[in-house]
């Protein structure tokens, strides 16, 4: 019985049907399909141009889908709703490739605003919460700091928090760690990696692909506005695999060098 | 014999230019709120308002920047009243109609810096208030506005120094400000270089207090990454 409840198909927290984007008359995303389940992890991999960064942004609709459907928790979003919009965004929390602290405020003022102004909570709630926020990635005493005075990955972090702080139901990281500096890469990505044991819901695009590999319940490799292969790393990447995936990141392990302890294929191979 | 200019500025000038003054700032200060006021609904609205509005505030701006200043406060002051709508018109006395046309001038311009200032900030801005669940209205009155102020405050400040100067114009609707007043004590006595040195001395001592002032506001408005350009 128990075995039954374990294996009956839980409806996906998030979940895109037939997304089609077409921006200067090339089809970006090209019917896809996705869905994740409450606390999984997947990774989006795939060459620039593939459509990663496009579909993220359909799924909360800062880049609205020529057609298609979303659905959270099982119930379509009705993108043209503002109400069904802003509820939506607020449970799909979004990391961006270059941070997008608001720049006039301060740390702990960016992970407050949002608690204010869409929440409603009161100045003083808002202010413990972002507080404790803040603390959860290690800046509790860069409160008071400005975007232009935090490191790069300073500001990813606070980013993060000002995300967590929505209580989001899923997270999207559009490449997190891309716009970063090699020797500050390792504390965002340790902070990604605690939310993954704490079981937040998270969909990455990623070129970090041996960390991912550590993380990821699932890799997506999609090329062209297309998904080509899904499974998990160990599946796509595994010895002997002859995955376009497997193909695709012994390329870039070539190129960033992440294959530096000499064994053959790299840390890609797991 | 003519009294010395100390005796003359002490006894007849400075008295005069006084009550002007008063008159000057009874129009300045209203003007320049009024301005701003005018100029940060337009900007935003030529920035993120619906195509119609968009085109009625450029429509806005191309009129009042395109035509003289004495044009507009002619019109406002001589013309007005002889517009009639359904029997009724409206009559501005002068000061009114001072104000109301360097209100909607300065408007005019203010809307420029600030559309300026909306346009350099970066659209990541907007998308991450988006994101976290802001309307687009939410966005841009806390997120975008406060940072494109910042950057429009020096434009918008120069803008306010100018009102300052052009606030003489009203003299020519019968305004006894600064400018009036002088004139009337020019022709009363005949010093015209002593009048008209001091009053640009008033100006001089008015624009600088303004300046002053506007690098207070800019300096509590600063912070990092958003700091006054030091010369």
């Amino acid at each position: 019985m128990s075995d039954l409840r374990e294996n009956a198909p839980a409806v996906p927290i998030l979940e895109a049907r037939n997304l089609i984007k077409i921006l200067g008359g090339n089809r970006v995303l090209d019917s896809v399909n996705m869905e994740i389940g409450r606390g999984r992890v997947k990774v989006l991999i795939g060459p620039s141009g593939a459509g990663k960064s496009t579909l993220l942004q359909c799924l909360n609709f800062l880049m609205p889908p020529d057609s298609g459907h979303i659905l959270l928790e099982g119930r379509e979003v009705n993108g043209k709703n503002r109400k069904e919009l802003c509820a939506l965004r607020q449970q799909v929390g979004m990391i961006f490739q270059d941070f997008n602290l608001f720049d006039h405020l301060s740390a702990l003022e960016n992970v407050r605003v949002a608690l204010m102004k869409v929440k409603g909570m009161s100045k003083l709630d808002a202010t413990e919460r972002a507080i404790a926020e803040l603390g959860r990635v290690g800046l509790k005493d860069k409160a008071a700091l400005y975007p232009a005075n935090l490191s790069g990955g300073q500001k990813q972090r606070v980013a993060i928090a000002r995300a967590l702080a929505m209580d989001p139901k899923v997270m999207l990281l559009d490449e997190p760690t891309s716009a970063l500096d090699p020797e500050l890469i390792g504390e965002v990505l340790a902070v990604i990696r605690d939310l993954a044991q704490g079981g937040m819901t998270m969909i990455m695009a990623t070129h970090q692909i041996s960390f991912s590999a550590s993380l990821a319940d699932e890799f997506m490799f999609m090329e062209k506005g297309r998904v080509v292969e899904q499974g998990s790393p160990a599946e796509l990447l595994g010895r002997g695999s002859a995955s376009r995936t497997q193909a695709f990141c012994a390329k870039i392990s070539e190129l960033t060098g992440e294959a530096g302890d000499g064994k053959s294929g790299g840390e890609c191979r797991l | 014999m003519s009294t010395p200019y100390l005796e003359f500025l002490r006894a007849e000038l400075a008295p005069g230019l006084m009550e002007g003054l008063w008159v000057s700032l009874v129009v300045i200060a209203p003007s320049a709120l009024l301005g701003a006021l005018i100029g940060v609904t337009a900007g935003v609205l030529r920035v993120y308002g619906p195509k119609p509005v968009r085109k009625l505030t450029e429509i806005y701006v191309s009129l009042f920047r395109g035509t003289p200043l004495v044009v507009q406060v002619f019109f406002w002051y001589f013309a007005l009243p002889y517009i009639k709508i359904g029997g009724w018109s409206l009559v501005l006395d002068p000061i009114e109609a001072a104000i109301l046309s360097f209100g909607l001038c300065s408007g005019a311009y203010q809307s420029e810096y600030i559309r300026g200032g909306l346009n350099s900030i970066k659209r990541g801005q907007i998308r991450a208030a988006l994101a976290l669940g802001m309307t687009t209205r939410q966005a841009v009155l806390n997120i975008v506005l406060p940072q494109a102020f910042r950057r429009a405050l020096p434009g918008c400040g120069n803008e306010v120094i100018y009102l300052i100067k052009y606030s003489s114009l009203a003299s020519i609707i019968t305004v006894n400000e600064l400018t009036g007043t002088a004139t009337t004590i020019a022709k009363n006595t005949w010093r015209n270089i002593e009048v008209f040195c001091t009053l640009g001395v008033y100006y001089l001592v008015l624009v600088t207090l303004a300046g002053w002032l506007l690098r207070l506001l800019e300096d509590a408005m600063s912070v990092p990454g958003f700091e006054r350009p030091r010369a």
